[in-house]
């Protein structure tokens, strides 16, 4: 075994090294460490928006809204972000804007727990922390800007169904999985909706498809044998809306059974422009964005602190109040059709 | 570099090669190399990156390799050996549920961590049983254990996660040695290292462990306990995986079953580039260590240098790639420049059978 007596000296020149790679690290920590804060400026309107993950539409979307607002009021926008959606990952991003002294983050979260301490370690270091799309432990940031209610979510669904059957018939919903807490939220809440204000609908059914897209295809076929009579079919889920769609477009019962839900544009593209579904709702994630940059920039500038109350403006969407844990609601969702499907690509 | 060899004698080649001076001797080992390529990236990120060369820097930059120098002590063992544990970053995210689940439970933490390293050792253990007893390549069990540890994991909290671990334990994950900004983590990962370091490089046992590599038939012959030495070998990553998975836990307070999917391939490319041998019988911890910290200081100052995390994987893969070409272009060279006529103009192909 040569190598091994070789390896005792080797070692310690290799102690030696790492000792003074790190030592290397910290002295010039010490030289350049002036440096590293350049986030006290009042005006510093330099935003970075830090995804789930990179390369998803539904992101590129709301950061381009983003974008479109930083532009606006003339500060710097940025991205960044992991190329998977591990909280771990958004963490080392958080680190290093925090190093960075940008103004303002704009993140929505991968983990509501996970990447607090990092947030609350730039806020500390007085980078404002705007949260959107998903948000963190209410302590962890200033400003969580919400898509849309549960409420509104539910009233829309219900709205359209109603509006295409005529306000009467019997309807069914295809979910997502049964103990989804959200979905199980909307559709308690669409029955108290349907209950008070559509006497004469009636929901026959609910069924679940996993958020599957095959399992949700099946669903849809059984659902539709079952209930002869069924005018119309509500899927709060992006995955549960697309398969139906895709069910009833070959179907016989195209253009008879309505569907409605929530999806996204590039999913039910085709089945809009073929008239298999009329309308569907969603909230529009570059709107989503213009908001969060704009909640950024007057919490840097200081117009607002996150106190129930405070008032913004928020461009050409107008002016939004924060309301209680900090929260800023964009408004009801929006209902795409054919009329504006077209001008939205996530 | 081959410049810097012209004239030297080097009719037979061994690794114990004393006719050169020692700066030679190191630097142009592959350790040598990986502490090159570091200093160099250091230097270069501290000139040209703003913002790299802040105290900070180096606490975030430990913190975030922590788990992955953890993981890569017992990994370069298990490598060296001639087998691989692909399982590791399950038994994390399988080691974090556990502490989770037990707390939320009601078990004090201290409990709750000792189980979760117990179900570690006993990942490894079933790892050890199948590739020693029941005599299976160690790629296609753990590649196996790989998904069902991190189904176990996910199964057991579902998308849920755990975080009301109490903010002694979670700050003490973060906190620093005094005003040095270096993690105190880094204690615990210097007692292990140094373990680790004995028992490989200065005992029989790790003189067995680089025998298996070379010829688990002739370590077999010279009476080592081939089976034996890889068992304890996997027991051992399980353990300090369950060790890894606990500290990532109380670090990001957050017991998910998701918890460091993927580190296991960070943690294999950081030993490789370190200059651990895939084949066995070759690589040294402290050349491990370098390696991990090269990744980690060279997608940090990408990171700072707002470099996207695409390139930054494309960069890291590529340096991987070149690392382990350069190994077996080098090992070329020698062999060429060993043989008679060879000797001093290195690439003389003609010499190549």
């Amino acid at each position: 075994m040569l190598f091994q007596k070789n390896s005792g000296r080797v070692g310690a020149f290799a102690a030696l090294a790492v000792t003074v790679a790190l030592v290397a690290t910290g002295c010039a920590a010490g030289d350049d460490g002036g440096d590293g804060g350049g986030g006290g400026d009042s005006g510093n309107l330099a935003i970075t928006f830090l995804p789930k993950n990179l390369g998803n539409a539904y992101f590129d979307t709301s950061d381009k809204g983003g974008e479109t607002a930083i532009e606006e009021f003339g500060g710097t926008y940025a991205e960044v972000g992991p190329s998977e959606a591990s909280p771990d990952a958004q963490v080392s991003y958080i680190n290093t804007l925090t190093q960075q002294g940008v103004g303002g983050i704009v993140v929505s979260a991968n983990d509501p727990t996970a990447i607090c301490d990092a947030l609350n370690e730039a806020r500390d270091n007085g980078v404002k922390v705007v949260t959107f799309d998903s948000d963190t432990d209410v302590e962890c940031r200033d400003i969580f800007i919400n898509q849309a209610t549960s409420e509104g979510i539910a009233k829309i669904q219900v709205d359209l169904i109603a509006e295409q059957i005529g306000d009467e018939g019997e309807i069914a919903i295809l979910s997502a999985t049964a103990n989804a807490t959200n979905q199980n939220a909307w559709i308690d809440l669409m029955k108290e909706d349907l209950a008070a204000n559509h006497p004469n609908i009636t929901l026959v059914d609910t069924v679940y498809g996993d958020d599957d897209d095959q399992t949700s295809f099946d669903k849809t076929a059984a659902l539709l044998q079952t209930h002869p009579n069924l005018k119309g079919i509500i899927s709060p889920t992006t995955v549960g809306i697309a398969a139906a769609a895709r069910y009833l477009q070959t179907s016989e019962f195209k253009g008879t059974v309505a569907l409605t839900g929530l999806g996204t544009p590039n999913q039910m593209r085709d089945y809009v422009e073929d008239g298999t579904v009329t309308a569907f709702a969603l909230w529009n994630p570059a709107d989503l964005g213009y908001l969060a940059a704009y909640a950024a920039k007057a919490l840097i500038e200081g117009d607002i602190t996150g106190e129930v109350g405070d008032e913004f403006s928020a461009g050409e969407l107008g002016d939004f109040t924060v309301e209680e844990d900090g929260t800023v609601l964009l408004g009801d969702p929006y209902t795409f059709d054919a009329d504006n499907i077209g001008e939205f690509d996530f | 570099m081959t410049s810097s060899l012209t004239g030297a004698p080097a009719s037979t080649r061994s690794y114990k090669d004393y006719s050169r001076p020692l700066w030679q001797r190191v630097l142009l080992t592959r350790e040598g190399a990986v502490y090159a390529a570091l200093i160099i990236v250091i230097v270069g990120a501290t000139v040209s990156v703003r913002n790299f060369g802040s105290p900070i820097t180096m606490t975030y930059l430990l913190l975030d390799v922590t788990p992955i120098l953890l993981i890569a002590l017992p990994m370069t063992l298990v490598i060296i050996t001639g087998e691989i544990d692909l399982s590791v970053a399950s038994v994390v995210g399988l080691s974090s549920v556990t502490l989770g689940t037990l707390h939320q439970a009601g078990l004090p933490i201290e409990a709750a961590g000792a189980v979760a390293i117990v179900v570690g050792a006993l990942a490894g253990a079933l790892n050890g049983f199948l590739i020693t007893v029941v005599g299976l390549p160690s790629l296609a069990v753990t590649i196996g254990t790989l998904a069902l540890y991190r189904g176990l994991a996910v199964g057991l909290l579902g998308t849920t996660a755990v975080t009301d671990f109490t903010e002694f334990w979670t700050d003490l994950a973060k906190s620093k040695i005094g005003s040095t900004g270096v993690p105190s983590v880094m204690i615990l990962f210097v007692i292990l290292l140094v373990v680790f370091a004995i028992v490989l490089h200065f005992t029989p046992f790790g003189r067995g462990i680089f025998a298996i590599g070379l010829s688990p038939e002739a370590a077999r012959f010279s009476g080592i306990h081939v089976e034996r030495t890889k068992f304890i070998l996997f027991v051992l990553s399980g353990t300090i995986s369950a060790v890894a998975g606990i500290f990532y836990t109380l670090r990001f307070g957050s017991a998910r079953g998701d918890n460091a999917t993927g580190l296991e391939l960070s943690v294999i490319a950081a030993v490789l580039l370190g200059g651990v041998s895939i084949f066995g019988g070759r690589g040294a911890l402290h050349g491990v260590i370098a390696g991990v910290l090269l990744i980690g200081v060279l997608g940090s100052a990408l990171r700072l240098a707002n470099v996207t995390s695409d390139v930054i994987n494309i960069i890291t893969g590529t340096l991987l790639v070149a690392s382990v070409v350069s190994t077996s272009v080098l090992a070329w060279l020698r062999t060429a420049r060993a043989r008679p006529g060879g000797t001093n103009r290195a690439p003389s192909a003609t010499t190549k059978s």
